[in-house]
């Protein structure tokens, strides 16, 4: 293989650091102690992380899988739920969504032989399923929150006239859905001729011919199309009553 | 006298704000109500709190001899039928207005129906495909308020609706809430400013700071 990066190698690519906080200082931005504190906390992020998977892949355990796959799952749907301030029950419901979004996925990819079911497979494969489900459900959420603040009227003509809570939100909740789809949809469209997305990047780079590392992204593609639609639709269904109280009006 | 709803010492407060104060009020079945009183004393506020759109804070509202609370709000609001200020139509066309009440109560459209309610108010079957956007305001009124009605509520509480209308327009609203109300036995109560809509009044009842003066 002809990976070179190396501490040394690192080290000087560490200018290009430089570059960005030279930039902030130059036009006055103040992103200096942004900057700053971005790249430490990426180099310790991922260092311990490094290390936590070389251990994971060597010990070769269920149970270590499994426990950091729910880490994975359970940070995913953490940040997700800070897009949904306002909604009750955001994180039990992000948690929920990206937990079956991801299962099924993941599942599916299993079943079929796409993938193989050791570690160092499975593991990397949950993380780009979970965090894609959650940027999905984190669009979705912003939304929901954004349409009933606006349809506010809509919505309250539609119970004035008898209709349940499903009917009232309904284009809203489809909105949400698409809304959560469409950055997958849109890169699904462009891949291979704006960016080579980072799978077959990887594979590309480790010496695997292109032939075979993009039947890789196609896989991938396949993959987040399931998990966001999956995390999007589960999600909006959940929430969408939390604009609601218990005497079906609107909050 | 039998009241289809009667509310007792009723009292709205939103944050920290006392809207409307011991509100005492028998309606008897098939009135026909104007309500009035100044801008800003809660008459929107009493009808949103009679169509179960929001709940009274204290007191008590008996509809049809069962409190508001032992209903199911969805099916209530069916039977009490809350037309707002100024409403909004949804979706694209007046097709997809008048057909939402029979998709929320899963039933099939029909069209009859919904063509003779369109020319009891002077509009007729082209307007359906109309793209809400090309709507007159008279037309709008009009076809929110058919949405209350293709499924006849038992009590029907109009908010301005014929505020901002010409005269034409205004008398072919009244002369369908007199039909409504004589032919059809649906209750009516009616918000208004209008000075012509208040003299003509069979039952008036006004609203002032927050309190009900009902006059025969
Ligand atoms: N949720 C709320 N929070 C705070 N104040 C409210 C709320 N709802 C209504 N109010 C206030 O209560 C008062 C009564 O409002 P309401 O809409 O019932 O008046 P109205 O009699 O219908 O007036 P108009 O004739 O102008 O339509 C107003 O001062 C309004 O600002
Ligand atoms: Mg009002």
């Amino acid at each position: 293989m002809n990976l070179a990066v190396n501490n040394t190698s690192l080290f000087f690519a560490a200018m290009l650091v430089l570059v960005a906080l030279g930039i902030s200082l130059w036009q006055k931005l103040g992103l200096d102690k942004d900057i700053i504190v971005g790249v430490v906390r990426a180099i310790v992020q991922l260092f311990t992380v490094g290390y936590l998977l070389k251990y994971i892949f060597r010990v070769d355990n269920v149970w270590l899988t499994l426990a950091m796959m729910g880490f994975i799952i359970f940070n995913a749907a953490w940040n997700a739920k800070k897009r949904g301030a306002g909604i009750a029950n955001a994180f039990p419901i992000a948690l929920l969504a990206i937990f079956i979004s991801t299962g099924v996925t993941l599942g599916v990819l299993i079943l079929s032989g796409a993938i193989r079911l050791i570690p160092s497979q499975i593991i990397p494969i949950s993380g780009m399923i979970a965090s894609n489900s959650m940027v999905a459900i984190g669009l979705a959420f912003r939304s929901l929150n954004s349409q009933f603040h606006d349809q506010r009227q809509g919505v309250l003509e539609r119970l004035a006239l008898g209709s349940d809570l499903l009917d009232a939100s309904i284009a809203i909740v489809r909105e949400a859905i698409r809304t959560g789809m469409a950055p997958t949809i849109d890169s699904a469209k462009t891949v291979g001729l704006v960016s080579l997305p980072g799978m077959m990047s990887g594979l590309i780079f480790a010496g695997v011919d292109p032939v075979h590392a993009i039947k890789y992204q196609i896989m991938v593609t396949f993959m987040l199309l399931s998990a966001t639609s999956l995390g999007s639709i589960i999600a909006c269904y959940l929430a969408y009553r939390s604009f609601y109280n218990a005497q079906k009006q609107l909050k | 006298m039998q009241a289809i709803m009667t509310l007792k010492q009723v009292n709205y407060q939103a944050e920290n704000k006392h809207i409307l104060h011991d509100i005492n009020w028998a309606i008897p079945v098939g009135a026909q109500v104007t309500l009035t009183g100044p801008s800003g004393s809660g008459k929107s506020t009493l009808l949103r709190i009679m169509a179960a759109m929001i709940s009274k804070t204290s007191g008590e509202l008996v509809f049809d001899g069962q409190p508001i609370e032992s209903y199911d709000p969805v099916l209530y609001r069916r039977q009490v039928s809350y037309c707002f200020q100024q409403p909004t139509l949804f979706g694209e066309t007046v097709a997809d207005n008048v057909t939402f009440p029979y998709r929320i109560r899963k039933q099939p459209v029909d069209h009859d129906h919904i063509l003779a309610a369109l020319e009891y108010v002077g509009l007729g079957e082209q307007t359906l495909t109309q793209p809400i956007v090309d709507l007159s305001g008279g037309e709008r009124q009009r076809v929110a308020l058919i949405r209350n009605i293709l499924f006849l509520p038992r009590i029907l509480l109009l908010d301005e609706v014929t505020a901002g209308l010409d005269e034409q327009n205004r008398e072919i609203i009244h002369r369908w809430l007199r039909h409504l109300n004589v032919d059809r036995g649906v209750t009516t109560i009616m918000i208004t400013h209008d000075a012509q809509e208040i003299a003509a009044a069979s039952t008036l009842a006004k609203v002032v700071a927050g309190r009900l003066e009902v006059q025969a």
